[in-house]
């Protein structure tokens, strides 16, 4: 078996589950992001697979090869923390070499090796600086070269830009994305931003209250949530309650049919409708169709790029986005339109 | 926060006055008291009589002085590095423990520290003594043929100096060491290096500004340490400290001693400086 692979992992401070029974295999070469709340234990499962914690309960593989009690600075691995953690009293070129410096590289070897990798992340020519001279972009380049300077089996990221300003953030995402395939070196990161893991990863690791909640291809969990927690956390979700019926779900009273139903439910069992907000549509009141729930305007947000309705159907609200050419030309608040959901845009989780 | 620049009105000014007429009370006058008695004439039999003599200064030049005065500073700097040898991983350790831990371990280091000098002591000079010693406990063991006397002498001296050292250099670097960002060390194991080799390469230097200060600390403190010398010492284990108060207090003779304090007093003004001197100029800007 070839990549990393995590068996029946848990860990607990104190009386605190901070990860729980969690099975994972990550192949080689991939962009993976551990996605979550904060305190879903994230950071917790990227500390042990660095091992600067040890788990209370399973292991970890590498290659086939138990690594649960390895120690860190046996493991090969690099690191960016989320404080960047650059050694203050070190330049900027010695920090990335200090690895190098641990396994006894001579001095000129070092300075060279510490030249390409800033060479690598585009910083240049800020070898004798100290780090405290540095912007935060620049520390960010700085941590990213030090982590890789010894050619990591792992690369592991813990919410490596949350310092960073929004704009600088999504120009770095990109440039880690793109490092990452350059290197074809498996990548670990920790991050909350659900955005940031849509742009970044091959597999995204959905985790809640310690545990994985889904794993898949950024889009495939977009599109085909497993529970109500990832349609909620992954982008904007209209959740509705109801009942299974035959052909599809009755909300509210209203039949509502759906393309797939899930497998394992019987007709009664309660359940959840889950509509993304860019696949819902307005259409006029009394406009006869399948699908369509009658609604009040409650709020309309003109963005200017996209107006999002906010439609209060019975108990329910339904958020709809559009492109500001489809906004109809009635639109008021109070009044009455219908709220369609396409069958192929409903997606039924269990309740 | 401190504030670098000058006061700007009078009300500023005034805050200052506070400060400067305790300062001026305690500090400047005694010593300006001191550095004055120290150019006086001694009246043999008496007291002092206001004069301007380099006396007490020329007879402070012998070969006994300086031997006296290279003692005192050397074993002064040797248990500070001591102190702060043992203090800083102790201190280290203990800012990596839980922190209800921490408070019991703070609890107990000055608890130590309400202990007087003269305790302290006489403690340490029972404790090395052959007959109620901890050689005894040696001796019981099988690890000794009979009890040994270990006080007086240097060995004692520098037990008793740590002993009352440590607990103030643990203090001055306790700050310093919990604000160490943990990220830091486990950075460095990330890139390989083992915990031993991360304390040296990066928990060490990145705290060299406490280190210095504790040593600098411990070093004035054991400076003026009197009663220990002449407790755990032999009489040429007595420091200038020691030799001051002899001198002002049974041999009545102010100005000799003042002198003396006034040279010992510059003296380590101008270690300290050339510590602190050395200490920037390896620190990075």
């Amino acid at each position: 078996m070839s990549g990393l692979r995590i068996e029946g992992l848990s860990k607990s401070f104190g009386h605190v589950h901070a990860l729980a029974d969690v099975d994972l295999d990550i192949p080689h070469g991939r962009f993976i992001c551990l996605l979550g709340p904060s305190g879903c234990g994230k950071t917790t499962l990227l500390r042990l697979i660095a091992g600067l914690e040890t788990p209370t309960k399973g292991r970890i593989l590498l290659d086939g090869v138990d690594i649960t009690r390895v120690p860190a600075h046996k493991r090969d691995f690099g690191m960016v923390f989320q404080s960047l953690a650059l050694f203050p009293h070190l330049s900027v070129g010695e920090n990335v070499a200090y690895g190098l410096r641990v396994r006894g590289v001579d001095r000129a070897r070092r300075r060279q090796r510490a030249e390409e990798l800033l060479a690598l992340v585009r910083l240049p020519g800020v070898l004798d600086r100290p780090v405290a001279q540095l912007s935060g972009g620049q520390r960010q380049r700085v941590a990213i070269a030090r982590a890789l300077a010894l050619a990591p089996k792992l690369f592991l990221l813990d919410e490596p830009l949350s310092a960073l300003d929004a704009k600088l953030r999504e120009a770095m995402q990109v440039e880690l994305r793109l490092l990452q395939q350059r290197l074809g070196i498996s990548t670990i990161v920790v991050t909350h931003d659900q955005r940031e893991a849509m742009t970044m990863a091959d597999i995204v690791v959905v985790m809640d209250h310690g545990r994985v909640q889904q794993v898949g291809a950024p889009l495939a969990i977009y599109r085909e949530p497993a529970n109500a927690f990832v349609a909620g956390f992954i982008g904007l979700s209209n959740l509705l309650q109801g009942t299974l019926a035959e052909d599809g779900v009755r909300i509210d009273g209203h039949a509502v049919r759906v393309a797939r139903l899930p497998p394992g439910l019987v007709p009664g069992a309660a359940v959840t409708l889950s509509v993304r907000p860019e696949e819902a549509h307005l259409r006029p009141f009394g406009e006869p169709g399948p699908n369509r729930l009658p609604a009040e305007v409650a709020f309309v947000r003109d963005l200017g790029a996209s107006v999002e309705v906010t439609a209060r159907c019975g108990e329910a609200e339904l958020l709809v986005v559009m492109a500001p050419r489809e906004r109809p030309s009635d639109l008021a608040l109070g009044g009455r339109v219908m709220v369609e959901l396409p069958a192929e845009a409903c997606v039924v989780l269990a309740a | 926060m401190i504030h670098r620049d000058r006061p700007q009105d009078w009300r500023g000014w005034a805050a200052l006055a506070w400060p400067a007429a305790m300062l001026g009370t305690f500090f400047v006058v005694p010593f300006g008291i001191m550095l004055g008695v120290s150019f006086f004439h001694r009246v043999e039999g008496g007291f002092y009589e206001p004069a301007f003599e380099l006396a007490n200064y020329a007879r402070f030049l012998t070969p006994f002085f300086a031997q006296v005065l290279g003692f005192s500073l050397g074993i002064s700097a040797l248990a500070a590095l001591v102190v702060v040898a043992v203090a800083f991983p102790f201190t280290y350790c203990l800012t990596r423990l839980p922190r209800r831990s921490q408070v019991g371990f703070l609890v107990f280091i000055l608890a130590v520290l309400s202990l007087s000098e003269v305790i302290v002591g006489f403690a340490w000079s029972t404790l090395l003594s052959r007959t109620a010693g901890l050689s005894n406990l040696l001796v019981w063991l099988g690890l000794l043929a009979r009890p040994q006397a270990w006080a007086p002498g240097f060995w004692a001296l520098l037990v008793g100096l740590c002993y009352l050292g440590f607990p103030y250099a643990v203090l001055v670097l306790y700050p310093a060491l919990s604000r160490l960002d943990p990220e830091l060390p486990e950075a460095s194991r990330m890139l390989g290096a083992s915990p031993l080799l991360t304390f040296f390469l990066i928990v060490v230097p990145s705290q060299r500004q406490a280190l210095l200060s504790a040593l600098i600390m411990g070093f004035v403190f054991n400076l003026g340490a009197f009663l220990l010398p002449q407790v755990l010492g032999r009489p040429q284990h007595w420091t200038l400290s020691v030799h001051i108060t002899d001198q002002a207090v049974f041999q009545s003779n102010l100005p000799f001693a003042a002198a003396m304090a006034v040279f010992l007093m510059g003296f380590s003004l101008a270690l300290i400086g050339l510590t602190l001197l050395l200490g920037r100029r390896g620190a990075r800007p």
